[in-house]
């Protein structure tokens, strides 16, 4: 099966290893992942405004190249996720937005960007399925205890995002039992890690950062999985003592193509 | 002075209808930022509604906001406070020479090899224009 992929600029640079592992084990499974010819950078964070048209629009263009292609578009980035998803639900429900993006892309915006948009873990989940998935993987982490880190950009805001229940989540830990290991719930799991805010105040995201990490070391975790570069990012600046890995380093371990 | 032109802007841009609010502060005492504002997400609603702009045009309360939508998903109204936030900020920043942040204000990005791209154009999304 071919899908088409979004990976975003920090999968390019910074994040490489959420991307190659990511790519690697789709194929493990059977599907191919057709990078997008010309993406744009998502712009890391959707702006909410109503009358923000010019930053939306790299999402935009990203969903109709991929209509354009006839493939569903898969995203792996948390942000990226969150911000096309969000920009997509704005075009599906406000008209005045649709109109006037479609006055900056001349043409019908709303039905040119009608793309089904799935992330990596609903890739897993609705198109691989965990049960399967479970049947692929060689090499079980059996015993290890698993903290999964959702943060806020996979969850919210629902209405837009569809991606699970908001305050009690399960897909993580469902891919972390499907790859043999064992999840562990705790309470910070869907609060934020302090994002952006890191560049003008560190103390502040150190502060959120932590309360995420010692949340996690109290409920006996072994690593941390995320697949937000930023999250990760924050995490380990916050001095965590959980390792803190992208949930596609799992998998490919899992499925031994490492 | 400030005139009733920037409450009318903040509204439509935002989006946000502040009468649905009922005050009942679940966005305040949800959001991750709280221990660092001055005006909180429900203070945010209450005084744009009461046209109280200037003072949160002045606050650095609108740079703390994380845009987690902790608030605009677990407000029981469906006010969804952040984008009232995002829409006084974008009040301030919009103007010529406001832009809270600049390239070598991020202290992080000269001797820190690991600053993703994520962090550095999502500060500039929020902080400039």
């Amino acid at each position: 099966m071919i899908f088409s992929y979004y990976p975003g600029c920090t999968l390019k640079t910074k994040a490489k290893e959420l991307d190659a592992y990511a790519r690697r084990s789709a194929e493990a499974l059977g599907i191919t992942l057709s990078e997008l010819p010309e993406w744009q950078c998502c712009g890391g964070v959707y702006t909410t405004a109503e009358d923000e048209i010019a930053t939306k629009l790299s999402s935009v263009r990203a969903l109709m190249e991929a209509k354009k292609e006839g493939h569903a578009l898969v995203t792996l980035c948390s942000a990226c996720h969150n911000v096309i998803k969000q920009t997509q639900y704005a075009l599906n429900t406000d008209d005045d937005m649709a109109f006037k993006v479609g006055n900056y892309m001349q043409c019908d915006a709303r039905a040119e960007a009608d793309t089904k948009v799935i992330h990596y873990l609903e890739l897993l989940r609705d198109i691989v399925g965990f049960d399967e998935l479970k049947k692929n993987v060689k090499n079980p982490l059996t015993g290890k205890k698993i903290a999964a880190y959702y943060g806020c950009l996979l969850l919210r805001p629902s209405s837009a995002m569809q991606f699970d229940n908001p305050e009690n989540p399960k897909i993580m830990e469902d891919f972390i039992r499907a790859i043999g290991a064992t999840p562990v719930i705790y309470p910070m799991r869907n609060e934020c890690c302090g994002g952006y805010i890191t560049a003008e105040d560190p103390a502040m995201a150190k502060k959120n950062s932590t309360a995420v990490w010692e949340s996690a070391k109290d409920f006996d975790a072994d690593y941390i999985i995320t697949a937000c570069p930023l999250c990760r990012y924050n995490l380990i600046k916050s001095e965590s003592p959980l390792p803190v890995i992208y949930f596609t380093e799992l998998l490919a371990e899992a499925l031994d193509v490492k | 002075m400030l005139t009733n032109r920037e409450k009318e802007q903040i509204l439509i841009s935002s989006g946000v209808d502040v009468r649905k609010c009922m005050r009942c502060g679940k966005c305040t005492g949800t959001c991750p930022a709280y221990d660092e504002m001055e005006y909180h997400p429900h203070e945010f609603v209450y005084m744009v509604e009461k046209g109280e702009i200037e003072k949160l045009m002045n606050s650095s309360s609108i740079y703390k906001c994380l845009t987690c939508f902790a608030c605009v998903e677990r407000c029981p109204r469906g006010v969804e406070p952040a984008k009232i936030i995002e829409a006084v900020r974008l009040a301030v920043i919009r103007k010529q020479g406001n832009n809270h942040i600049k390239a070598e204000d991020i202290p992080c990005m000269a001797e820190d090899d690991d600053t993703p791209g994520q962090l550095v154009v999502s500060a500039f999304r929020k902080y400039k224009k």
